[in-house]
């Protein structure tokens, strides 16, 4: 499953030569919502950077530690369950802590992350890692949660029954037990291998049998995973390694030791009869079933209250996302335009004064309006993430999800592309069979995500009266069918590519199910000025250099004999038409024109292409630079605008063709990008943007010529 | 390829004998308990690699399960055990046989 090459892979591993800069690379290892991320998080807190795996288009997610001026380097996988593969993302787990990941080392140590209140599962993991032979530390995470539930862990116990390695308790979301935790990091490069645990003892056996006749020195671990996981995939490399005969020996080791048992089911009844004997050794008392939140949340896990709170929670999101921000739009909307005024005035009629107030203010401010918008949303999403809902949508899902060939697997993805398209392609990696993941991959980019919000605040601000029906907004309404219409879009085409090129069989579906959580508020917040730091960074350079440009192509050239007899607002139209802008509009009005839409609009679409909420700024500073400058605000200059003759550019059929042309079109260089990284072909992004724009296009034809 | 065939009937075989319904003795599959009822994993058909990785998640012989939800027609089903939570559907769930917990 993994694209590594072959022949980078080949290389032993011990031969492949140290690149860094740190002193020890350590692995931080953990299942998924064991609280890895919130932990890596406090350990390195800012020092982090994202990078690639050399070769791979996989990122690598590194923090540093620094302390007695050693530097110590935490890479942060993604969650795996345990060394045997079975998605993407775990794969790429698996193939660092193996030091497969071509041009890496395997790591100097292992930080495995546990969740104190979920031993069970955490103790299967820990176990296999142990028999990777390399100094490991246990973080034991959640134990206030497990103090609130009354489960008391005998530490000492513990550490015992995993061969001695060191064990530190700690409450990643407070804080508590990291400055512990940090120095027995620091230690974890000069302590003795654990010792192997009684687990298995005959895999054990066979696995050291193989072993001695290795011409490298090879770990135990893969050589269990070889004995298990047959020698598949890059599993083959070690069986290389082991001798000309190894292969026959296999066989039989493998015939010995498991018969007709399939032995990943062996492993699992082997490994977890052991945590249950540790379990009854080192805990206390054996988790309640049901703790008391289970109990008040289990209502909602019944069908009927279950499926009515998915659809409150939804209703809900929407109602905040366009009546909380609207004061502070309101606002925001106010101060540019007042600023802009003001700034004209100062600086008089020159052509600086202008770049100020119609480029910049008009341009940058059309945008910046809507960070209140966003933010709410990703806030929501965050919050939705957090506590543990998104993974009961999608088991709520499920069986809709089916009907389209696709599972509740593919609704984590879909949900997140509300907020960019590009961490919910990623967030596909989960899904373990590629046919699935990637017609998932081609439904997210439909998703309403919050680029394509602004666009549609705008519009609908501007065309839709604000008059209530029944007990909703209309307004919000409208938003909520757009979003709707892109859903149906995306799983349309998931349908239309299952039934064709991504024909198969029936996804099978299992999801772990997090306890909901009190979303912790120190993680809701940074992830959320996070994003408010990406929005304004956005604002700050990209969009700034667009508004700049595009003011400078529809200010200049200046024409010098202007009729004297047009007033100003004539002047200006006439001055924008002969414009660099205006005639390169012009001559693209003609491809546009069969959807209604003028030489500005056309333009502002086609300046869209790289990233969508640029056609914002562009109409702001176009429609600042024209004849519709008296209006105040860009919605009420919109309304304004006319066709030479006076009939109005912004007629419902236009509006709604536009409405559909930006549901549909693929105006996203970052999420083509991420299209190509994870389908690791051209075909798939090429595919998608052709697709995406001719249906986009196809419809504003029919909305404007039929409506 | 005659040998794959007589392995895979074979294993049929195995887990035709192994997991089968004893009603007598009070045994259901993990599909037919009901909601906040409990029982334990008596034994599993293995063959399913879906039913595998369910095995690899902690669902072997010996685990306690309770139901705890369902959605919409009763599929996927929602199953705790230990300190974890998992949903699954039911033709999975099926592979899986359960003694019931007395007290039920
Ligand atoms: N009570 C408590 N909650 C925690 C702790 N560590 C993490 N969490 C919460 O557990 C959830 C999952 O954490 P996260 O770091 O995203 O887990 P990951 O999936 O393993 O990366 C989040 O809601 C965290 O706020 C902890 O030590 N105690």
């Amino acid at each position: 499953m993994t694209k590594a090459g072959p022949s980078e892979t080949r290389v032993p591993l011990h031969e492949i030569p140290r690149r860094r800069q740190a002193d020890a690379s350590i692995a931080v290892v953990g299942s998924p919502n064991s609280g890895k991320s919130t932990l890596f998080n406090r350990l390195t807190g800012l020092r982090q950077r994202i990078g690639n795996y050399p070769g791979v288009t996989v990122e690598r997610n590194v923090g540093l530690m620094k302390a007695d001026g050693r530097t110590i380097e935490l890479v942060d996988l993604p969650g795996t369950h345990g060394l045997s593969a079975h998605s993407y993302e775990e794969q790429i787990a698996v193939d660092v802590i193996f030091g497969r990941m071509a041009g890496t080392q395997p790591p100097d140590g292992i930080l495995a992350v546990v969740d104190a209140t979920n031993l069970y599962q955490g103790l299967f993991l820990v176990q296999q890692l142990i028999e990777l032979e390399r100094p490991i530390v246990v973080a034991l995470t959640m134990v206030d949660a497990a103090a609130a539930g009354g489960l008391k862990i005998d530490l000492e116990k513990l550490s015992a029954h995993l061969g001695g390695i060191p064990i530190c308790s700690v409450v990643a979301t407070t804080g508590q037990g990291i400055a512990a935790l940090r120095d027995a990091i620091l230690a974890l490069p000069g302590n003795t291998l654990p010792q192997p645990t009684m687990a298995w003892p005959e895999l054990m056996a066979v696995a050291t049998e193989l072993a001695s006749t290795a011409a490298l020195p090879m770990r135990r671990a893969e050589i269990e995973r070889l004995i298990i996981d047959g020698a598949t995939g890059l599993n083959a490399h070690v069986l290389e390694c082991l001798g000309a005969d190894a292969a026959i020996r296999l066989v039989r080791y493998r015939d010995e030791l498991f018969g007709l048992e399939p032995p990943l089911a062996r492993e699992a009844r082997v490994r977890y009869a052991w945590v249950r004997q540790v379990l009854g050794d080192v805990q206390e008392k054996m988790p309640v079933l049901l703790s008391w939140r289970t109990r008040v949340t289990q209502i909602f896990n019944q069908p009927i209250p279950g499926t009515l709170g998915l659809f409150l929670v939804m209703a809900i999101v929407f109602q905040a996302v366009f009546a909380w921000a609207t004061p502070m739009m309101d606002l925001i909307d106010g101060a540019t335009a007042s600023l802009g005024g003001w700034v004209g005035g100062q600086l008089g009629d020159t052509a600086f004064s202008s770049l100020v107030a119609d480029g910049v203010i008009a341009g940058v401010g059309s945008v910046i309006i809507f960070l209140p918008q966003i933010l709410i949303l990703f806030l929501f999403i965050i919050l939705l993430e957090d506590s543990g809902y998104l993974a009961r949508a999608a088991y709520l899902l499920d069986r809709a999800m089916r009907s389209v060939g696709l599972s509740g697997q593919s609704i984590i993805p879909m949900i997140s592309s509300f907020a960019c398209a590009v961490p919910g392609i990623m967030a596909t990696r989960v899904i373990p069979n590629r046919r699935d993941r990637i017609a998932t991959i081609l439904a997210a980019p439909f998703m309403t995500c919050s680029a394509r919000l602004p666009v549609y605040a705008l519009l609908i601000a501007a065309f839709v009266p604000a008059q209530n029906v029944v007990f909703m907004n209309l307004q919000g309404l409208v938003l909520f069918g757009l979003y709707m219409f892109g859903i149906i879009m995306g799983v349309l085409t998931a349908l239309l590519l299952r039934k064709t090129a991504l024909r198969g069989p029936k996804p099978p579906f299992a999801l772990m199910l997090p306890e909901f959580r009190r979303p912790n508020s120190r993680t809701v917040l940074m992830q959320l000025l996070g994003r408010a730091r990406v929005f304004l960074r956005r604002a700050g350079t990209v969009i700034f250099a667009v508004a700049v440009v595009v003011w400078a192509l529809a200010y200049f050239p200046r024409s010098a004999d202007m009729d004297p007899s047009l007033t100003e607002n004539e002047a200006a139209a006439a001055q924008l038409e002969q414009s660099w802008l205006g005639r390169a509009g012009h001559f693209v009005e003609p491809a546009f024109a069969p959807l209604g839409w003028d030489w500005r609009v056309s333009s502002a679409v086609i300046a869209g292409f790289p990233a969508r909420e640029v056609v914002i700024a562009v109409l702001g500073t176009v429609y600042a630079v024209g004849d519709e400058a008296d209006e105040a605000t860009l919605s009420r200059r919109l309304k304004a605008s006319t066709w030479p003759d006076g009939r109005p550019v912004f007629t419902l059929p236009m509006v709604i063709g536009l409405l559909i042309f930006y549901a549909c079109c693929l105006q996203c260089a970052a999420t083509l990008a991420v299209i190509r990284r994870e389908t690791n072909s051209w075909r798939w992004p090429v595919f998608a943007w052709i697709y995406m724009t001719t249906i986009g296009y196809v419809g504003a034809l029919l909305a404007f010529q039929l409506l | 390829m005659i040998g794959v065939a007589y392995v895979q009937a074979t294993i049929a075989i195995i887990n035709a004998n192994h997991y089968h319904l004893d009603m007598a003795n009070n045994d259901i599959t993990l599909a037919s308990l009901k909601n906040g009822q409990s029982g334990t994993i008596r034994s599993i058909d293995a063959t399913d690699p879906q039913v595998q990785r369910l095995m690899v998640l902690g669902l072997v012989e010996g685990t306690q399960v309770q139901q705890a939800g369902a959605a919409l027609g009763g599929d996927p089903m929602e199953f705790r055990f230990f300190g974890s939570g998992i949903s699954l559907r039911r033709e999975q769930a099926m592979r899986f046989i359960m003694t019931r917990d007395s007290g039920d």
